[in-house]
C-alpha cells in the first residue's frame, strides 16, 4: 500500500467503496425502483383492482384506506394510512418515471450508442432531473386540482 | 475469445446456458410497458379516481379491458424477469436462492392470475350498480 493518495485506477463494483457518479447511481436506482414497483406498486394495483371487481363498498373501503375516509370521525390507523397512502403513490409516480425514464436510456445504449464519458453523463443526470420534474408537475397539477375543485 | 470452437458456443448457448431469451424478453416486455403503462397513467391522472361507477365503466369497457390484461402480462412478466436477476446477483447459496425464485414465481404468476381475474370480473358484471350480494 504506497499511501493514501487516490489512483486513477478504477475501485471494485461493490457499492461500499464504489465511487458515486450519475452514470452508476441512474444503473442502481433502476434496479431500486424496478423492485420497488414491482412489489408495492404491482400490490396496489391488484388491490385497487380486485376493490373495482368487489364492488362500490369494496371500492369506498380501499379509498377511504389509501386516499381520504369521508367519514366525519376519521379512526387513527385511517389517519396514518391517509398519509402513508399519498406519500407511497407519491414514491412510486417518481418510481414510475425514473424507472421509464433510465429503461429509455437503456434502450439507447442497447443500440450502442451514449457510452462516451461525457454524453453518459449528461444522460444519467438528465434522467434523474427528468424524473424530479415529471413527478413534481403530476403532483402539482393533483394538489391544485384538490383545492380549485 | 473464450473456450471451445463457435459452434459448441452456439450449441452451449453461451456461458449462460440460455442463449439470448431472457435479455431479450426484458427488452420487448419493456417496450410492451412503455405502451402499456404510459396509456394507464395518464388514464389514471383523467379518471375521477373516488367514483367506482365511473371507474367500474372504464375498466369494463371492451378495449379497456383487453388492454388492462395485456398490460399485467407485459408488467408482470417483465418485472418476473428483473426480480430474477436481482436475486441472482445478491441470493447467494443454492436452496435459498431456489427457494426465493420458487417464491418469485408463485408471486408472479399468482399475482398475474389474481389481475386477469378480476378484470374479467368487472367485464362480466352487469352494468351500472352491482346487484345486492355480488355478481
Amino acid at each position: 500500500m504506497a499511501g493514501k493518495e487516490t489512483s486513477g485506477r478504477p475501485l471494485s463494483p461493490h457499492l461500499q467503496v464504489y465511487k458515486w457518479a450519475p452514470s452508476m447511481a441512474v444503473s442502481i436506482f433502476h434496479r431500486i425502483t424496478g423492485d420497488g414497483l414491482a412489489i408495492v406498486g404491482a400490490l396496489m394495483f391488484l388491490w385497487w383492482l380486485g376493490a373495482i371487481a368487489a364492488g362500490p363498498e369494496a371500492y369506498a373501503a380501499f379509498v377511504a384506506c389509501v386516499w381520504k375516509d369521508p367519514s366525519p370521525e376519521i379512526s387513527a390507523l385511517h389517519q396514518v394510512t391517509n398519509i402513508l397512502g399519498k406519500v407511497v403513490l407519491v414514491g412510486l409516480t417518481w418510481a414510475f418515471f425514473q424507472h421509464l425514464f433510465s429503461g429509455l436510456r437503456h434502450f439507447v445504449l442497447d443500440t450502442g450508442a451514449g457510452y462516451e464519458l461525457r454524453t453518459n453523463r449528461l444522460w444519467s443526470i438528465l434522467v434523474f432531473a427528468g424524473a424530479i420534474l415529471a413527478t413534481a408537475a403530476v403532483w402539482l397539477t393533483i394538489a391544485q386540482e384538490a383545492l380549485h375543485g | 475469445m473464450g473456450n471451445g470452437t463457435r459452434l459448441g458456443r452456439v450449441r452451449g448457448l453461451g456461458p449462460s446456458h440460455h442463449g439470448t431469451g431472457h435479455w431479450l424478453q426484458q427488452r420487448l416486455t419493456a417496450l410492451g410497458n412503455v405502451l402499456l403503462v404510459t396509456w394507464f397513467f395518464v388514464s389514471l391522472i383523467r379518471l375521477p379516481l373516488g367514483d367506482h361507477g365511473a371507474v367500474h365503466r372504464w375498466a369494463s369497457n371492451p378495449t379497456v379491458a383487453l388492454a388492462l390484461i395485456l398490460l399485467v402480462i407485459s408488467v408482470f412478466w417483465h418485472f418476473r424477469l428483473g426480480l430474477q436477476v436481482m436475486i441472482e446477483d445478491y441470493v447467494h447459496g443454492e436452496a435459498t436462492k431456489l427457494l426465493s425464485l420458487v417464491i418469485l414465481n408463485f408471486y408472479a404468476i399468482g399475482g398475474a392470475a389474481f389481475g386477469i381475474f378480476a378484470i374479467v370480473r368487472i367485464v362480466l358484471a352487469p352494468a351500472a350498480g352491482l346487484a345486492p350480494g355480488g355478481m
